[in-house]
């Protein structure tokens, strides 16, 4: 009950075969760090189990519920997606204000104006930019939008964040914050993580297990400290060293 | 033209394009956003058909609503042959595809950016439409000004199904015509004058929102 797993996972485009996993678990309130060459599957892993791409086959189970992806509709899907918060790597704004912005999701699950308010503010506070409530959302820089971009899927309380290369553009000062806010979150309200980074000192600090993903399949999977010191794949100690792979 | 006899064609013209553009928004732009959201087997043909309707010779849309409309057609039982109804019919059938064509551009141009985020906050598939929509009001606003500036400017099919009858279906484009005809270029030319000032009223008013919009996309 207590997990998010998914199995028998494959996903192609085209003739070409980008993710075939049989299966991976993800054990609720852990933090995992997701690394690995670009085009490795890391992305669609994801998006899959955000429910934004269809995979061919594939099992989720989604904190005790069981749904089979590759026939999921949309309008099924939609109380599982509400569990869920993705922030991708550039924040898409909507034309609205900051506190629209982070408002949105709140008024998608139909939460009243003054839950919302109350929410919202708590959201920005968080994220360090209440001050900023009014401004349009389109006028701030990557940083604050990433940020506000956060605020607005943790307002909604997800059970499960997905997070790829959320600061993958970021300078050291947004990434600091970005970085505490999740460690907060994650302490205060054991929401389970899973962050893509290709930044690997970033993985170590944050992840309490790591998975590295080559060629679609999950090559290696052990506690971070593990991970980063004793690797036992080639593949994973080359990619550590820099000395990875195509 | 009495001056009397001017505001009278300048209200109906009025009446008659914007009750045109009103129902064709309330066609146009839901089909529009759905062909810009959802795919469909066949979606290609309805698409190229849009696009061909947003072309259509308003003569020939002029013939064919009269040919319906007439004493013997189909739909010549309703009575509205030479009535400002009839002209509304022909200018919808105008504006329509201008309406579907233009929002589904729109909304395409946006559903790519936002279709995943508002997913991921948890948007039903209404809420979606919604938001997406929302997205892409400057582009769909600029479909309504097409559309009305096609519907405002329209005269070979409203002057088949309407017949330009005095005090009853003349419309600016149509005392234009007559006007010239009869050797009176001066009431032809300010009546042109007018038609101008009114289209570029109506887009000012339009292109303010859409500008606004564009300020505010600025960094």
């Amino acid at each position: 009950m207590n997990r998010v797993e998914v199995r028998n996972l494959e996903v192609t485009y085209g003739n070409r075969t980008v993710l075939a996993l049989d299966r991976v678990v993800f054990e609720r309130g852990g933090f995992y760090g997701i690394v690995g060459p670009s085009g490795a599957g890391k992305s669609t892993l994801l998006r899959v189990i955000n429910l934004l791409e269809k995979p061919v086959s594939g099992q989720l189970h989604l904190f005790g519920e069981e749904v089979d992806l590759s026939t999921l509709s949309y309008a099924k899907g939609m109380p599982l997606q509400r569990q869920m918060g993705f922030v991708a790597q550039k924040p898409s704004m909507f034309q609205a204000s900051v506190y629209d912005n982070v408002a949105l999701g709140l008024r998608y699950r139909k939460r009243n104006r003054v839950q919302i308010q109350a929410l919202v503010q708590e959201a920005l506070d968080l994220v360090e930019l209440s001050h900023l409530s009014d401004q349009r959302a389109h006028t701030l820089s990557g940083g604050e939008a990433q940020r506000v971009a956060l605020a607005r899927t943790l307002v909604c309380e997800p059970s499960l964040l997905l997070l790829d290369e959320p600061t993958a553009s970021l300078d050291p000062y947004n990434i600091s914050i970005f970085e505490r806010v999740i460690q907060t979150i994650h302490r205060q309200k054991h929401t389970t993580i899973l962050m893509i980074t290709h930044n690997l000192p970033q993985a170590r600090r944050l992840a309490q297990t790591c998975l590295f993903v080559n060629n679609g399949r999950i090559v290696e999977r052990a506690d971070t400290e593990a991970f980063f010191h004793h690797p036992h794949c080639t593949e994973l100690a080359d990619f550590i060293s820099g000395r990875m792979i195509c | 033209m009495m001056t009397q006899d001017v505001w009278e064609v300048i209200w109906l013209s009025l009446q008659v394009t914007t009750v045109s553009v009103a129902i064709g928004m309330l066609a146009g732009i839901p089909t529009g956003t759905l062909l810009g959201l959802y795919s469909f087997r066949g979606k290609r043909i309805v698409v190229a058909l849009i696009y061909t309707c947003m072309g259509l010779p308003p003569v020939l849309v002029g013939v064919v609503v009269y040919l319906l409309l007439s004493r013997y057609g189909p739909l010549g039982a309703l009575g509205l042959l030479f009535t400002p109804e009839a002209m509304i019919i022909a200018q919808v059938v105008l504006v329509t595809p201008i309406l579907a064509g233009l929002t589904m551009s729109a909304v395409q141009a946006k559903e790519r950016t936002y279709w995943e985020t508002a997913k991921s906050l948890g948007a039903s598939p209404v809420q979606m439409m919604i938001t997406i929509v929302r997205e892409a009001r400057g582009g769909i606003w600029s479909g309504v000004a097409a559309a009305y500036g096609r519907a405002i400017s329209e005269v070979g099919a409203v002057m088949l199904v309407g017949g330009n009858i005095e005090h009853h279906t003349r419309v600016m484009t149509t005392a234009i015509i007559l006007e010239t005809r009869t050797g009176n270029f001066t009431a032809g030319l300010q009546l042109g004058l007018v038609l101008l000032a009114l289209s570029f009223l109506f887009n000012s008013f339009l292109m303010a929102g859409v500008l606004n919009q564009m300020k505010s996309r600025r960094r």
